[in-house]
């Protein structure tokens, strides 16, 4: 059974040209252009995997997010960001509000099909940026990371995978670099995206804007 | 919390807001010093200018296809830890009230309710209605303010006369002319503050077609240019994909980027490298980076070996895309550069490939460092370099601090 998949976002050139990359190995069962229609159709079609635009029409993909939670909380459609902007306030903004991955809009046609599959399985989709973006947020506190259940650090291990993927490893070649299954770095990886949501740090928003201003 | 003053004092102090606040607070216990104050600086301090934000998201906000990003918990917090403050104020000035330090008890509570009153009406006329009242120069709040002034002044006067030959004439006419300069103030004050406003309002002005005039002239030196350029390769692929790609880099760096790194760091001369041999050699180069350096000769050397490496993927690999990814620690600065094409046989390297030692190997290890290569038939290459940092490099997250300006 191929994926289900709604596309969201306000240029129908994009979005005819990501109906024609993905080439019928997932099925597009609807398309939106902004936040009223993205939210109608994905309530209607009930998507395995929502491709969401971060700049929409009338707040943004995270209004999107924040609306289709809130409507249904018990949903399991996926959201997975796709924009151009590079800003980490977008990225970080994006994946707090509760999508399972960001890729950048120059993704090509098979990526973005890899990306697809993971984020409908409930894996997170680190490209080597976001990785970055992460590594440099929680930084300052990484020498005592020991206790697993701490929200604001990471684990040794979540670093050394974070680091992996922001060198441009694979999920797979991460795990053969470090001796574990590609399941265990999933694990990581899922658990690294629970804390960039779940982080009370107000430092982690602030850290995303501050970037700006450097 | 109600006029943002103390948070726009400690931007601009560059300290933590509670400490304006409770420097508010305990100004308040002298006589209400610090209620006062607060309304001044609310009437007087110019209203923040928004973060300096890069012109697509400013545009996409604008436009509403982004929601503005908040910290939704501190404004909770915020709000909780300005009531404490007020309550512990509050506190105070009733205890002091109680010893017989403060106000004597007959005043106490007349100049609380003026000053709560006062406070009101300023809240109240915030802004439109205040700049009515204060800047008009006709219709009836202007002829009440001319009245009132007029009022003040001949009363002086009156003040003046009857008491002259009096005892404390002094005294007298200190308050006099106290009362004068406030009527004047109230007649000469609109005209001087229309007058400012009309100067920061043109500079303004001034500014912003500034700043039109760049994005206009950003758009013809680069988008423009590179139309052109696509137009006349069109019949090469190879070369408009590349230019395409350069520009759409440098148009999303020049929209959403953050300020670029600056050319004397380790990540600035790594991203400019990327750039070239991007351009050169037509393949894509990804530079992701955590902290910075600042450049001196080992750096340099650094970031030739790094060149080399990617120089290297570029040509030889026959990979489309290379991964660069530096982190700088306190101790260490780190480069690596891979890629996920053919990859060698390290053992034959030796003969043929003396770019790979003298030029990445034996060049980190002349400034106190150490590359590794590790590549494989069919697992690409992966160049390490590693530079313990003498002066200490900046962490990532003090980066971001010690440079905002």
């Amino acid at each position: 059974m191929s994926l289900r998949v709604v596309i969201v976002d306000d240029h129908a050139m994009f979005r005819t040209g990501v109906r024609a990359e993905l080439g019928g190995r997932v099925e597009v069962v609807a398309e939106a252009e902004d936040v009223a229609s993205a939210v109608a159709a994905i309530s209607t079609a009930d998507p395995d995997v929502v491709l969401l635009d971060v700049h929409l029409p009338g707040g943004g993909g995270v209004e999107v997010i924040r609306l289709v939670h809130a409507r249904r909380p018990d949903a399991q459609t996926k959201f997975l960001a796709l924009s151009v902007s590079d800003a980490a306030e977008d990225v970080i903004g994006v994946i707090r509000a509760g999508a399972r991955g960001y890729v950048t809009k120059n993704i090509t046609g098979h990526e973005l099909l890899n990306a697809i599959g993971r984020v409908a399985a409930g894996d997170a989709v680190f490209s080597p940026r976001l990785a970055g973006f992460v590594l440099d947020a929680f930084a300052g506190t990484i020498e005592v990371a020991q206790v697993d259940e701490d929200l604001d650090r990471l684990t040794v291990r979540e670093r050394e995978v974070m680091r992996l993927i922001a060198r441009g490893y694979a999920y797979k070649e991460v795990a053969k670099e470090l001796f574990i299954s590609v399941k265990t770095v999933e694990t990581h990886v899922s658990s690294v995206l629970r804390k960039l949501q779940l982080s009370s740090r107000h430092e982690l928003t602030r850290w995303a804007n501050d970037r700006r201003l450097i | 919390m109600i006029g943002g003053v103390a948070q726009g004092l400690a931007d601009h102090l560059g300290v933590p807001v509670i400490w304006v606040r409770v420097a508010f607070v305990i100004a308040t216990w002298l006589n209400f010093a610090g209620i006062i104050a607060y309304a001044v600086f609310w009437r007087l301090l110019p209203i923040a200018e928004a973060a300096p934000t890069s012109p697509g998201l400013a545009a996409a906000t604008r436009r509403g296809l982004r929601t503005s990003q908040q910290a939704n918990g501190t404004a909770v917090l915020d709000g909780l830890q300005t009531a404490a403050l007020l309550a512990f104020g509050g506190g105070v000035i009733l205890l002091m009230n109680v010893l017989g330090w403060g106000l004597g008890g007959p005043l106490f509570v007349p100049i609380l309710a003026a000053v709560a009153g006062i406070a009101l009406i300023w809240r109240q006329a915030d802004d439109a209605r205040w700049s009515r009242w204060v800047v008009g120069t006709s219709g009836w709040e202007a002829i009440t303010r001319l009245a009132l002034g007029g009022l003040l002044l001949a009363l002086a006067l009156a003040y003046f006369v009857a008491r002259s030959g009096g005892v404390a004439v002094a005294a007298d006419v200190a308050s006099a002319i106290a009362v004068a300069i406030v009527g004047l103030a109230l007649l000469l004050g609109p005209w001087i503050y229309r007058l400012t406003s009309d100067l920061t309002a043109e500079r303004r002005e001034r500014i912003r077609s500034q700043e039109r005039a760049d994005v206009a002239a950003h758009l013809h030196d680069s988008v423009l240019q590179t139309l052109a350029l696509l137009q006349k390769n069109a019949a090469d692929p190879a070369a408009v994909a590349t230019l395409a790609r350069r520009q759409e880099r440098e148009l999303r760096d020049w929209l959403y980027g953050e300020a670029a790194p600056r050319e004397d760091s380790l990540r600035g001369a790594l991203s400019a490298d990327a750039l070239d041999i991007e351009t050169m050699h037509q393949v894509a180069i990804e530079v992701v980076g955590v902290g910075d350096t600042a450049m001196d000769d080992d750096v340099r050397a650094m970031c030739l070996a790094a060149r080399e490496a990617m120089a290297n993927a570029a040509k030889h690999s026959g990979a489309g895309r290379v991964d660069v990814y530096t982190e700088v620690s306190a101790t260490a600065a780190e480069v690596f550069v891979r890629d996920r094409g053919a990859g060698f046989d390290l053992s034959g390297v030796a003969a043929d490939r003396m770019g790979v030692r003298g030029s990445i190997v034996d060049r980190m290890r002349r400034h106190g460092g150490t590359a590794t290569v590790r590549s494989g038939p069919d697992e690409g290459t992966e160049v390490r370099l590693n530079l313990p940092l003498r002066s200490g490099g900046s962490a990532a997250t003090t980066v971001t601090n010690k440079e905002t300006p």
